[in-house]
């Protein structure tokens, strides 16, 4: 419960602050949530990294999270969740510290990657 | 002429002003006659005195690259721009029946619409103060028309308000204003407002409030033709025998505080959302083609910048032909550069580390929108809204309503979902038929006997999977603006960026524009010292 707590204040205070660009408006505030690893992967990475996880060439690239070495360092993996790099925007304010652990422990333990070790909220700061 | 003394004209007092109190007396003046509203944009940017022959690459052919492109050749530069894609316009475009696109990840999409219909993936509404906008496209010959920006007869719904019922805007709007209103009034009565005002003001404030809210002579909202004249009749009047009017039942007021209508309120009341709102006669990318009769011919397609490099005699570019990988470099004295930060945080350049550190501090929004092709017309023709929108709390954000061609008959197009933040990546995230589907489950709220049964065909576009933007737009914070904004402006030797990223207009084509014509001012001062 406490999850949905927290993910229903961020998306409040997404509403009420003032658009500064073309945006939707008031709606879309109440996205289902996600509940397990996977369905955060499927909600709000695979638009990027794709349903493989095998990432993205276009004009620059999307980086492959399928067999990535570097997922055998949880806490960058938190890391980049939480802070973004460069076009990739900040989750921390829209995923929680549950939501974090669980997509982090799913990509470590999918695509090709094997790091069975658990990663639970208490890695998430 | 009349020799004597003369009142002086307007322009003659601004300018007496003006010696006297300086620039800033002369704009609150300006402001106080209506000369000078919202906009920052000056008139076409005054380039002369340049040096002929000195030479400019421009990277990118969306708006910001090709206005500068326009601007600077027509003081003199010698012009080139090197685009990605294989056509001009960049966010601005427009899909209509034929066209093929192909998204990151692979699928295809061919678009099926009737003749005429379109979709505007990115851009869609131009404000009315977005003055940089409408000047070049006056000049450029593009025919707009009003979009229907605000429409009250357009549903809200909730998922949480109702039993999540759609109600329509007006309704819900009076309500809460009238039950506000009532509120107000009976803590004047009550004398709980802590308040400096005199007896007379707050009779006036009663009589506002009473005026406002559609209360009655007792200061209460109620059933009745004052409140339905706002809220819509049950029976609205009409003619003859037994033309008058039913009023209609109030909402219970939990509900449509439930119902957060007054986020819709404020939304209508944010200066960028405000009516009039205009859109090209035709779909969005008539801008970019009008732009591209202008400079169209200093553009090579297909050009994937690689690297970019500047030194003491000029910058040179590297770039491959997207079809054939061939390599080529371009050299040019100068370079505006528009390539969006998602693309260029990740091509070699030598520019500073602080410009660097800028170009990598700026994180993209994940838009989505799905166009769905109707049969007919049956928002239209069974529930009367003609244009606007009708927004849900749903991941689709909206369904907004076509604002040309009103009326007519055949196939026409909505747009069936704009989303952003969680809804958009989540959309965003699934393949184009899921989108579909998403948008007809959620959308059918809105309209459940006809949204399925008249469906023709459908598009959709997930910005952060376009292969030439890799998100939607630049979305700048207090800190990041704080830490990054200047060193990203700032004109560095022989480079300049430029685009809607490099502006406090972010995310609209008045932002590009104005991007744009900042830094060719500063790039032509910077060549007039060369």
């Amino acid at each position: 419960m406490k999850k949905l707590a927290v993910g229903l204040a961020t998306l409040v205070a997404m509403a009420v602050v003032p658009a500064a660009a073309d945006e939707p408006g008031p709606g879309g505030t109440k996205p289902p949530v996600a509940r397990t690893g996977a369905d955060v992967y499927r909600m709000y990475c695979q638009a990027c990294h794709m349903a493989d996880a095998k990432g993205a060439v276009g004009a620059a690239a999307f980086p492959a999270l399928a067999d990535n070495p570097r997922m055998g360092t949880t806490a960058y993996a938190i890391y980049v969740i939480q802070e973004g790099k460069a076009g990739m925007p900040p989750f921390k304010a829209m995923l929680s510290r549950e939501q974090t652990a669980a997509v982090v422990a799913y990509l470590r333990t999918h695509f090709g990657n094997s790091y069975p070790e658990p990663v639970t909220a208490a890695d998430v700061p | 002429m009349d020799s004597g003394r003369q009142t002086p004209t307007r322009r003659q007092l601004l300018n007496a002003i003006g010696l006297i109190g300086g620039t800033a007396a002369v704009y609150q003046l300006m402001t106080t006659f209506g000369h000078a509203a919202e906009t920052r944009f000056p008139g076409p940017p005054d380039l002369s005195g340049g040096r002929k022959g000195q030479s400019v690459i421009v990277l990118g052919a969306g708006l910001a690259g090709m206005l500068a492109a326009y601007e600077l050749e027509k003081a003199g530069y010698k012009v080139r721009i090197l685009e990605f894609q294989d056509r001009a316009g960049g966010r601005n475009w427009s899909l209509r029946g034929g066209d093929r696109y192909t998204e990151l990840g692979g699928p295809t999409q061919n678009v099926g619409f009737a003749k005429g219909n379109y979709f505007n993936p990115g851009p869609w509404r131009i404000p009315h103060h977005h003055r940089t906008l409408l000047y070049y496209c006056k000049t450029f010959g593009v025919a707009l028309e009003p979009f229907i920006q605000f429409n009250h007869n357009a549903y809200v719904h909730s998922t949480d308000a109702f039993g999540g019922a759609p109600q329509r805007f007006r309704a819900l709007a009076a309500d809460f204003e009238g039950n506000v209103a009532e509120l107000l009034g009976k803590a004047i009565d009550q004398k709980a407002l802590d308040t400096r005002l005199t007896a007379e003001d707050l009779d006036l404030l009663k009589e506002a409030l009473r005026g406002w809210g559609m209360l009655d002579r007792d200061m209460r909202y109620v059933k009745g033709d004052r409140s339905s004249s706002h809220r819509g009749f049950l029976l609205p009047p009409g003619g003859g025998v037994n033309g008058a009017p039913k009023p209609s039942d109030l909402f219970p007021f939990d509900e449509v505080l439930k119902s957060r209508v007054w986020a819709n309120m404020a939304f209508f009341m944010n200066d960028e959302f405000q009516t009039t709102m205009f859109q090209p006669v035709g779909g969005m990318d008539m801008i970019g083609k009008g732009f591209a009769r202008q400079v169209g011919r200093l553009i090579t397609y297909g050009a994937k910048v690689t690297r970019l490099m500047q030194g003491a005699g000029g910058v040179t570019v590297t770039y491959a032909d997207v079809k054939s990988g061939k390599v080529s470099t371009a050299e040019a004295d100068f370079c505006v550069c528009t390539i969006p930060l998602t693309v260029l945080s990740q091509i070699e350049t030598n520019l500073s580390e602080k410009k660097q550190a800028a170009i990598q501090a700026v994180p993209y929004s994940p838009g989505v929108k799905v166009a769905l092709e109707m049969r007919r017309r049956f928002w239209e023709e069974d529930y009367a809204i003609y244009g606007g929108h009708s927004f849900t709390n749903q991941e689709i954000g909206l369904v907004s309503y076509p604002n040309d061609r009103l009326l007519s008959d055949g196939p026409a197009v909505l747009l069936g979902a704009f989303a952003n933040g969680p809804g958009g990546l989540h959309l965003g995230g699934m393949t184009p038929e899921e989108r579909i589907e998403a948008a007809l489950e959620q959308g059918s709220v809105f309209h459940p006997d006809s949204y399925r049964k008249e469906f023709l065909n459908g598009a959709s576009v997930s910005w952060s999977r376009v292969p030439w933007a890799m998100g939607c737009c630049a979305r700048w914070n207090e800190d990041t603006r704080r830490e990054h904004y200047q060193d990203l402006v700032a004109l560095e030797d022989r480079i300049v960026l430029a685009g809607e990223h490099a502006s406090y207009v972010g995310c609209w084509m008045e932002g590009s524009l104005l991007s744009a014509l900042d830094a060719i001012t500063r790039l032509h001062k910077r060549a007039q010292e060369a």
